[in-house]
């Protein structure tokens, strides 16, 4: 089956993105913004459409939109998130105006033209070009390097921002650093393999990983893992069952994979809950406690002050 | 309120230009159950920060949509028992645990995916994804309304029933289980009742669209005010406003019901938390 253009430049850029997706969403599903993702990649395509109509180049509007909103959250939240209600509001404003372009460019005299641009814009994964494989690949890429570079204070400004601003963390800046990234990713996947895809990729797997360990770089690992594996199994499925779309075969594997971690995390907790330090059935004070396994005066003062959960 | 030169000045000749036809009598009946049935549930659910579980479960009207029509059911049965669905499955490991947002998303990608395999099964063309995502709000049938009427009222007896543990399981999770309340079932319940509302005004408003009416009105309602029988007032005023302002404006305008009910929503919004700021700064 590589004897085929179509699937390789799709397992290129689907490989890489996966990657991503699955190291970004360890984070969301950690920061629990999947929400925020989910309407990004809604942003992402009112984004293109408004391009569309203005007659700008569809990548661009997509790409400044999609940031331009996760800006927007950041600015509105504390620390760097934005509330769930104020998402919801936000983004059925910006779908409504997605209807309102899609109208405009109905009824608009090159709207035929228009419209062919945004379907490409979201077509399969099996209908990349070499080119925009390679490109898409590329963005994975360099978005799972940021995220293995600024992965160690990211997950400390994530469970405990307090230590994290006494270690000098700006953690503010650090989250809304992270929200672009995420825009990125989103913005990329959107146009190259849909918007589907990137919302399984980015919540199953790493949903899963957080089952399975409670140890941040081994969940990191496992996560992108997981999302690589989803996608090379989905793709090899949907080429052998051509019915089968192959976003649906990549999103059945993931979620398969989250219900098996589901049921082994639930197997593994009837056993009996651990007692101890490191065997607390809270991951964020079992992650605090292995902080202070390793000597830090500022968890150690926390884990006994205030017990969290 | 529009500048449609169209539009008279006389408003009572406006409003009955716009009954003259029974496609807007029905879009403003069926317009008024549906704001009613969101702005009521959706107060509960932006009280419970939900709005990404109500979000997934209108998503699930694709599935359910394709998934009926692959097998040859109304529509409107596929809607409610994929809400429904996806409403157990979420609900299947419970609320506020870290990676909740992690099973809510995965429930959504793989119920689109499911919609998606559906519609690839299925060979005949499915009538009109815009509709799907969109609404049909213009195209609503005399039987759609009588039948949102009954589900409209089953949902909030529904809410009235277990209105008050409701809320106090919401407000304060612990002290509503050390009174004895079934803290996971009422959770279940309100799932439920949300896929209901949620299945209901997606068929009406279109998935993508629910949003305006299930979370602006009480997100609005909230800002002005905490108490929760006041709240739910403002918040059906609200939802009301929106939808009747949202149809009469489009009636006159070029412009799509969905853009219009979304802008007002989002105004609406705007305007209550500028109107706390006010009071705030008085006081």
């Amino acid at each position: 089956m590589f004897a085929h253009d179509f699937v390789r430049n799709a397992y290129l850029a689907g490989t890489l993105i996966a990657l991503a997706c699955g190291m970004v969403g360890y984070l969301v599903v950690l920061r629990s913004q999947v929400f925020a993702g989910d309407a990004l990649s809604h942003v992402a395509f009112v984004g293109a459409i408004g391009a569309a109509v203005l007659g700008f180049d569809v990548r661009v509007g997509l790409f400044v939109l999609t940031i331009a909103v996760a800006s927007g959250m950041a600015a509105l939240g504390r620390r760097g998130q934005a509330d769930d209600t104020v998402i919801g509001i936000v983004f059925a404003w910006i779908l409504g105006i997605g209807i309102l372009l899609i109208t405009l460019l109905a009824t608009s005299a090159q709207g035929g033209q228009g419209i062919e641009a945004t379907n490409t814009l979201f077509g399969s994964i099996y209908e990349l070009s070499a080119g925009a494989a390679q490109i898409a690949a590329l963005v994975g890429l360099l978005v799972a390097a940021a995220v293995a570079v600024a992965f160690r204070p990211l997950l400390l400004s994530t469970i405990d921002s307090e230590l994290a601003t006494i270690r000098g963390i700006r953690v503010r800046a650090l989250g809304a650093a992270f929200l672009i990234a995420l825009a990125v990713v989103t913005a990329e996947s959107t146009q190259a393999v849909g918007a589907l895809l990137l919302l399984g990729l980015l919540a199953a797997p790493a949903g899963a990983a957080h089952q399975l360990t409670s140890r941040p770089y081994v969940g990191l690992m496992l996560s992108g893992a997981l999302a690589v594996l989803a996608v090379w199994g989905g793709l090899a499925l949907s080429y052998a069952i051509a019915s089968l779309p192959p976003s649906s075969a990549i999103i059945g594997l993931a979620a398969l994979f989250y219900a098996l971690a589901t049921l082994l995390r639930r197997l593994r907790s009837n056993r009996g809950p651990a007692g101890g330090p490191g065997g607390s059935r809270d991951p964020n004070r079992r992650r605090i406690l292995m902080l202070r396994a390793k000597g830090d005066p500022a968890a150690t003062r926390r884990t006994s002050s205030q017990p969290i959960g | 309120m529009s500048a449609n030169p169209s539009l008279s000045l006389n408003l009572v000749s406006d409003v009955r230009q716009l009954l003259t036809f029974p496609f807007m009598v029905n879009a403003l009946e069926a317009g008024t159950i549906v704001a009613v049935l969101s702005a009521v549930v959706g107060w509960y659910m932006v009280l419970r920060r939900q709005a990404f579980a109500g979000h997934t479960l209108s998503v699930m009207a694709f599935p359910g949509a394709t998934g009926a029509a692959l097998i040859g059911l109304p529509t409107a049965l596929g809607y409610y028992v994929a809400c429904a669905a996806a409403a157990v499955t979420i609900r299947g490991r419970g609320r506020g645990h870290r990676g909740e947002t992690a099973t809510i998303g995965t429930v959504q990608a793989t119920g689109l995916a499911a919609g998606f395999l559906f519609l690839s099964l299925n060979h005949q063309v499915l009538a009109g994804p815009e509709t799907l995502l969109f609404g049909t709000f213009l195209g609503v049938s005399r039987g759609q309304v009588l039948g949102l009427l009954v589900v409209a009222l089953v949902a909030i007896f529904a809410l009235a029933l277990c209105a008050r543990p409701l809320l106090l399981a919401t407000i304060d999770r612990e002290v509503a289980r050390a009174g004895g309340l079934p803290v996971r079932v009422l959770d279940a319940a309100f799932l439920l009742i949300l896929a209901l509302a949620v299945a209901a005004t997606s068929q009406i408003t279109g998935a993508l669209l629910v949003f305006a009416l299930l979370v602006a009105p009480p997100a609005a309602a909230q800002q002005l005010t905490a108490r929760p029988l006041p709240g739910l007032a403002l918040s059906v005023v609200f939802g009301l406003l929106i939808v009747w302002l949202g149809l009469g404006v489009a009636y006159f305008s070029p412009y799509p019901v969905g853009f219009w009910t979304t802008t007002f929503a989002f105004g609406l919004y705007l305007l209550a938390v500028a109107a706390r700021r006010l009071i705030g700064s008085r006081a």
